[in-house]
């Protein structure tokens, strides 16, 4: 469980990391414990999951990888952990889930994203996944992003 | 054109954003230690990543959180806004402050968006609060299950 400490840690560095010589002893400072203390929630935090990773995130669309293609996919409830696995690994794919199908209106129960140069690179990269899925594909698309109407950073 | 167009990367600023979107050290100097992988000086590269964030190459620059994870509550919504509706159930949604990011998709369902809340069980509340407003159903696509992922995307 996280307590103040890490919580404190989370909400210093939500918006980013310092930029400054040593980042986690200044976080250390506001907080008034050891630099040692926060590397040490950090690392914790890393290994649980929690922090999913330190590093940094390109703006996809200012270097170019403009088609956004949300691929989703209808795959065998029993066999979908081992295609979402592989799946997850594509270089091209940022995130990629399960979720639940509604019937009569949403019958895909796989979403992977796909971020591409062009709508070309993206078609190729579903192909990627087709060929991947093979058989035990039961139907997919890919619904393209047409406007982004809000995007902020998850806060607590 | 403002200065934010008109940057043009430079080779060191692409080794930096490729090295960097694959981690960064947990270190007493982790700059310098970055640093010394790609050849620079520790301010060099304080100094450009800086600049990668203000002129927006980079959207973030540090730790990812989960927020799942955090205890909170994440989901994944759609629904089918008729095209007379369409500005306006996007204006009620934005101004909503649980609604995280919104994208206009090609699809009958053609409306996705992303719910954060800081408890899991205000989800429930915030999908009946848009049903009641906007009298169209929202689908809700919580995850199931999160494969984990290697996103990479060269510059």
């Amino acid at each position: 469980m996280l307590d103040n400490i890490d919580k404190k840690i989370i909400r210093l560095t939500q918006d980013g990391l310092p930029l400054a010589t040593q980042p986690y002893l200044n976080i250390a400072e506001q907080l008034e414990v050891s630099a040692a203390e926060v590397m040490k929630r950090m690392q914790q935090m890393l290994d649980k999951g929690i922090i999913r990773r330190i590093a940094a995130v390109p703006n996809h669309y200012k270097l170019g990888y403009v088609a956004n293609g949300m691929s989703v996919w209808n795959i065998a409830d029993e066999k979908i952990l081992g295609y979402g696995k592989r799946i997850g690994q594509l270089p091209f794919v940022s995130h990629c889930y399960q979720r639940p199908r509604h019937p009569g209106v949403w019958k895909y129960n796989l979403f992977a994203m796909i971020h591409a140069l062009d709508r070309n690179q993206v078609e190729k990269h579903v192909g990627t996944i087709a060929e991947l899925v093979g058989d035990d594909n039961r139907g997919h698309e890919v619904l393209y992003s047409k406007r982004m109407l809000k995007k902020t950073g998850m806060r607590i | 054109m403002s200065e934010t167009d008109s940057y043009q990367l430079d080779d060191i600023d692409k080794k930096i954003i490729n090295a960097l979107q694959k981690g960064f050290p947990i270190s007493a100097r982790p700059y310098l230690e970055a640093a010394t992988d790609l050849g620079l000086s520790e301010q060099e590269l304080i100094d450009r990543i800086q600049r990668l964030l203000k002129q927006k190459f980079l959207t973030r620059f540090g730790p990812m959180y989960d927020a799942a994870e955090l205890g909170g509550g994440l989901t994944l919504a759609a629904m089918s806004v008729p095209e007379n509706q369409f500005e306006s159930v996007s204006a009620y949604l934005n101004s909503i402050k649980q609604v995280a990011h919104n994208y206009e998709r090609e699809h009958r369902l053609n409306m996705w968006f992303v719910l954060a809340t800081e408890q899991q069980g205000d989800i429930e509340k915030v999908i009946h609060q848009i049903e009641n407003q906007t009298r169209l159903p929202v689908y809700n696509m919580p995850k199931e299950h999160s494969f984990f992922v290697n996103l990479y995307l060269p510059a």
